[in-house]
């Protein structure tokens, strides 16, 4: 089979000379204009933060004087440096327990046999099926009661599992061998152990794409989070900069610069991660 | 007590640790998932202003927003973000992934480009949106506008050109996300199917309407559901980008600030649980369309 006889079978291949036709310029050049058009909010937005304020109705992307003035105006007069460790420290205790517990719950509904098991994963499963929003008054009322407002824990204790993340764990398990876990009941080690040690490792693709998204999901949660703070001191990184964004709306570089602030933890760890968090969408989207 | 676990069968021992494993998790789906979820219900059925008991009111709150007008108009405004936003959002990933993956040079640059927005945070981006939309001299959009001779627009002043401008931030960022997915639906298509169809003399056009959008057909049933229920639950780019009123006029406010509003500003518990308990209805019906359809095949 030669390449001449059909052309069109080298498109999905590598690149070759030949294939350098003018429509395949012109969709490429359409494609990187679109992805250009794609991150030019976030462009202006970082660009907007670097400006003094006479500068910021200007269109020109790169500031005249370029200033960090509004980060540090931020920091001084503001809690954002406090609802940033909030959010920081309530994604980073989520993920580990969803993690921990979605890893152990997946792994008990794959590999163990028990009466019951079924009423479990179809219990679990069905959860997907109702919304945050349905839940959210009586979370509140709950939350009220037992004084849950208004805390790290009244924030988080709705996200520290997950059926997603259950199901998610329980279809990788398949594919751990069962020979592997017979092996290490041979050589003594307890269900635990067994679980932590020998089945945990061979499923770290899938727990680091569970980790990246519930970490996100904890970053950029709103509803929530609105809900259960009426203390400023406990704001999470969204609702601080949803209330100081309504303070400072006419002076737009401070609403830029904290926004940028919001979104460039997330933008640096996909630039570092990105494989993994894209492989990661393909791996879950696929699957669930 | 070791004793008694040590005379346990295989199977038996199996069963302790099982359940020893599951016993907070199932503590945590009983108390945070299904309690709360048979309290909404239950609520629905109360007149209850936080304060006070709550009143049995029977159907009453499920009646009276069959005749409230502002329910209709957001139940309206939700299907409104749903019916642009799902089918504009998934064609145009589409064409994107389409042509995306027939590209080798800076493939993984350019897919990185559209998958950004996708990294970011609603609240944030809302706000970033929210300042291109404003007026001459102050909003990008109306100052590019006036530099082209264009006439500027009202975007969020306008009751009519509002809903779609919120709308537009959320399209932008779960764009790259549905792109990602296409890519991997379009790469799990065996490269034999395509070559047998050139063999059969298929051209470009016909192996795309007959090979890979069928063989796609899972993966746009999944993105439509994906993005149809996070459609119905639009609430922070709203809350954002409208001073959390869903103005001007309610024209853009959708069902879950509608819920936020009675529950958290009014304090009419028993009707908004009855609103989740609608909102819930909706997603359900989307949810087992979606397996019906799946199966059908």
């Amino acid at each position: 089979m030669t390449a001449g006889a059909l052309p069109s079978t080298a498109a999905r291949g590598a690149v070759r000379f030949k294939d350098v036709r003018p429509g395949r310029i012109v969709a490429w050049t359409l494609l990187a204009m679109g992805g250009i058009a794609m991150v030019m909010p976030l462009v202006v937005m970082i660009s907007t933060s670097l400006k003094y304020p006479h500068e910021v109705y200007d269109l020109n992307l790169i500031p005249v004087e370029p200033t960090l003035e509004n980060y540090l105006h931020i920091f001084q007069n503001t809690k954002f440096l406090r609802w940033f460790v909030n959010s920081l420290i309530i994604s980073i205790l989520t993920t580990a327990s969803v993690v921990f517990f979605d890893g152990l719950v997946g792994y008990v509904l794959c590999k163990f046999s028990f009466r019951g098991r079924q009423v479990v994963f179809v219990a679990i499963l069905s959860t997907l099926m109702i919304p945050t929003e349905m839940l959210v008054i009586p979370w509140y009322l709950m939350a009220r009661d037992f004084g849950w407002l208004n805390s790290v824990w009244g924030i988080m204790f709705p996200g520290i599992m997950t059926g997603f993340g259950t199901f998610l764990m329980r279809q990788f398990f398949e594919g751990v061998p069962d020979d592997y876990i017979h092996a290490a009941r041979i050589d003594g080690l307890n269900e635990f152990q067994i679980w932590w040690r020998i089945a945990m490792p061979l499923v770290t693709p899938a727990l680091s794409a569970l980790a990246i998204f519930t970490f996100l999901g904890n970053w950029t949660a709103f509803l929530w989070p609105l809900i259960a703070t009426s203390n400023r001191d406990l704001y999470t990184l969204p609702v601080g900069l949803a209330s100081f964004s309504g303070e400072f709306a006419t002076e737009w570089e401070m609403v830029m610069a904290g926004a940028s602030l919001a979104t460039l933890p997330t933008l640096v760890f996909f630039l570092i991660f990105q494989r993994y968090i894209i492989r990661g969408v393909m791996l879950t989207g696929v699957k669930g | 007590m070791s004793g008694l676990y040590g005379r346990l069968s295989i199977a038996g021992k199996q069963a302790v640790w099982a359940w020893a494993f599951l016993a907070l998790p199932v503590l945590f789906y009983v108390v945070i998932r299904f309690w709360p979820t048979a309290d909404s219900f239950l609520i629905s059925f109360y007149s209850w202003n936080l304060l006070g008991t709550p009143r049995f009111v029977g159907l009453d709150n499920y009646v009276r927003m069959w005749s409230d007008p502002t329910f209709w108009l957001v139940f309206r405004n939700t299907f409104e973000y749903l019916i642009i936003g799902t089918p504009v959002s998934i064609v145009v990933a589409f064409v994107i992934a389409y042509y995306l993956d027939q590209v080798r040079f800076a493939h993984g640059l350019i897919r990185a480009l559209y998958f950004i927005p996708f990294m970011t945070t609603a609240v944030a981006m809302a706000w970033v949106w929210r300042w291109f939309y404003q007026p001459v001299p102050i909003g990008v959009f109306n100052n590019l506008l006036s530099e082209l001779d264009l006439p500027t627009q009202p975007f969020l002043r306008s009751t009519e050109q509002a809903l779609p401008s919120v709308l537009a931030p959320a399209i932008w960022a779960g764009l790259g996300f549905q792109v990602v997915i296409f890519l991997a639906g379009l790469r799990a298509i065996p490269e034999s199917y395509y070559e047998a169809a050139r063999i059969d003399g298929a051209g470009k056009w016909m192996i795309l309407r007959r090979i890979t959008i069928p063989l796609l057909r899972p993966t746009v049933v999944f993105l439509v559901v994906i993005s149809s229920i996070g459609f119905l639950r639009i609430f922070d780019q709203v809350f954002n980008m409208t001073d959390g009123s869903g103005g001007p006029l309610n024209s853009t406010k959708p069902l879950v600030l509608y819920i936020y509003e009675t529950a958290f500003q009014s304090y009419q518990m028993g009707y908004a649980a009855a609103q989740t308990v609608v909102l819930f209805t909706i997603l359900l019906l989307i949810t087992l369309l979606q397996l019906w359809l799946l199966r059908s095949k």
